[in-house]
């Protein structure tokens, strides 16, 4: 476990170093959450649409389309001058592999995340303070669940012509659940209900990430072997 | 320390892999030639582990962690320097954290590549990048080395260089399995060499005492012959 661990990190470590180094992605995802918040911001009717209704869709629609930028580059980097046939070939478990790229994308989106929160709290101005902390456990718990299912089918599609497109359509289904409750969750805690009220939703959070979590390293070993 | 038994591999109905046996043990060095299309690389892979023959096996003792991969491409990160590259992947290969400086470092070295080491791979020239991919594969001090087509990018100074260093590591009783397509290549260092064509060793046999030009002979009626 320690060594699955070890290297898992090393991986993760490398993919980081990479994306803080050249920063394509991460400054596009950032940008693209801005963008989409904006324009959520003044495509709306606030007369029409009470801004607290709508704002938990439009954050976890933003999160969404944003950690498909990051999840879309995660494996394109390893084609780069056979780096994956190169991972391979060398004993890094494939289960490690997994779970560095899950660590990666994790660290990736939680910075687009981290960046997206406030701006989301600027232009909807809602108020998150007073449930800052249960906020952050939701979105943690989404963003688990879809980054693993989402570093799946990155490694699925990767050697797919039309990877960038064929990785929303493979995996926008498979985060509807865990969309539903986020959004659930989320409405609930910036509308000031009680904390009991959200605990449902965070259970069933947390069990769709054991499930994919375990499912997602269980099967990746079969996407990327020849 | 390295033997394969019966491989046979097809993509489709292209046979690459057709019935091939070899057993090598230390200080031996098997030359494989054979014209592009012929299953070399197919044939490297399968031994590496990146690929599960349909039929057949193959072992290397010491598993992955033994092997050695000098493929069609660098596994480098471009916008890692050369040292970062070689302390990753020495760290996949399980090199410990105060060995991995000094293990990149000698190597390097070795490889006239010292004043390079923080340079970015981006940046490097194909021969020096070939150089840099060579020192990767030899970080962790591998006991097989499987190459294919080493020689590629390389000027006359730095293929020198390589058969020296492949020298030395056949003197070290590393196995040494070398795929080309020239036959001028590689010949002096081979102890065995073997003719591939359509998956099939026609040939596999002992260099003995023959020299380049011998060898190039028995290529071509070899080819002719099958």
């Amino acid at each position: 476990m320690r060594e699955l661990l070890g290297q898992a990190w090393v991986v993760a470590r490398k993919d980081l170093v990479l994306e803080f180094r050249t920063r394509t992605a991460l400054l596009s995802a950032v940008v693209f959450t801005a963008l989409v918040l904006t324009v959520f911001n003044f495509g709306r009717d606030p007369t029409a649409v009470a801004t607290i209704d709508l704002a938990p869709s439009i954050l976890w629609v933003t999160f969404t389309f944003a950690a498909m930028l990051a999840l879309n580059r995660a494996f394109q980097l390893e084609l780069e001058n056979g780096a994956l046939e190169g991972l391979l070939v060398s004993p890094l478990s494939r289960h490690s592999l997994f779970l560095g790229k899950l660590l990666a994308n994790l660290g990736f989106v939680g910075v687009v995340e981290a960046v997206g929160l406030p701006l989301f709290v600027l232009f909807f101005n809602v108020s998150v303070g007073p449930v800052l902390l249960p906020l952050i456990g939701v979105i943690a718990l989404a963003t688990v669940g879809f980054v693993s299912v989402g570093t799946l089918f990155s490694a699925m599609v990767v050697r797919t012509r039309f990877a960038e497109l064929m990785l929303p359509v493979l995996l926008l289904p498979f985060l509807l659940l865990p969309l539903t409750y986020a959004v659930q969750a989320t409405a609930r805690l910036l509308a000031g209900r009680p904390l009991s009220e959200v605990s449902g939703w965070l259970k069933l959070l947390a069990a769709y990430d054991l499930v994919f979590v375990a499912v997602a390293t269980l099967l990746f070993p079969h996407t990327v072997d020849e | 320390m390295l033997s394969a038994e019966g491989l046979r591999h097809a993509y489709g109905r292209v046979v690459a892999l057709d019935g091939v046996s070899l057993t090598l043990g230390p200080g031996q060095t098997l030359a494989i030639f054979g014209p592009n299309g012929a299953g070399k690389t197919t044939l490297l892979k399968v031994l590496a582990g990146l690929i599960r023959p349909q039929q057949g096996w193959a072992r290397v003792a010491g598993g992955r962690r033994a092997i050695g991969w000098i493929g069609h491409q660098s596994h480098l990160y471009g916008h890692l320097s050369v040292l970062e590259n070689l302390l990753f992947w020495a760290a996949l290969y399980g090199v410990t954290s105060a060995q991995r400086g000094v293990r990149a470092t000698a190597i390097l070295e070795r490889l006239g590549l010292s004043d390079r080491a923080g340079q970015p791979v981006w940046s490097l020239s194909r021969g020096l990048a070939q150089r840099a991919a060579i020192a990767k594969a030899l970080v962790h001090d591998p006991h097989v080395l499987l190459l294919d087509e080493p020689f590629t990018g390389l000027d006359l100074a730095a293929a020198a260089q390589l058969r020296t260093l492949l020298g030395e590591l056949r003197s070290a009783e590393r196995v040494l399995v070398l795929a080309t397509h020239n036959v001028d290549e590689g010949v002096e260092l081979a102890t065995d060499v073997a003719f591939q064509r359509q998956g099939r060793f026609v040939q596999l046999t002992p260099r003995g005492a023959r020299g380049a030009a011998e060898i190039a002979e028995a290529y071509r009626q070899a080819m002719t012959d099958a």
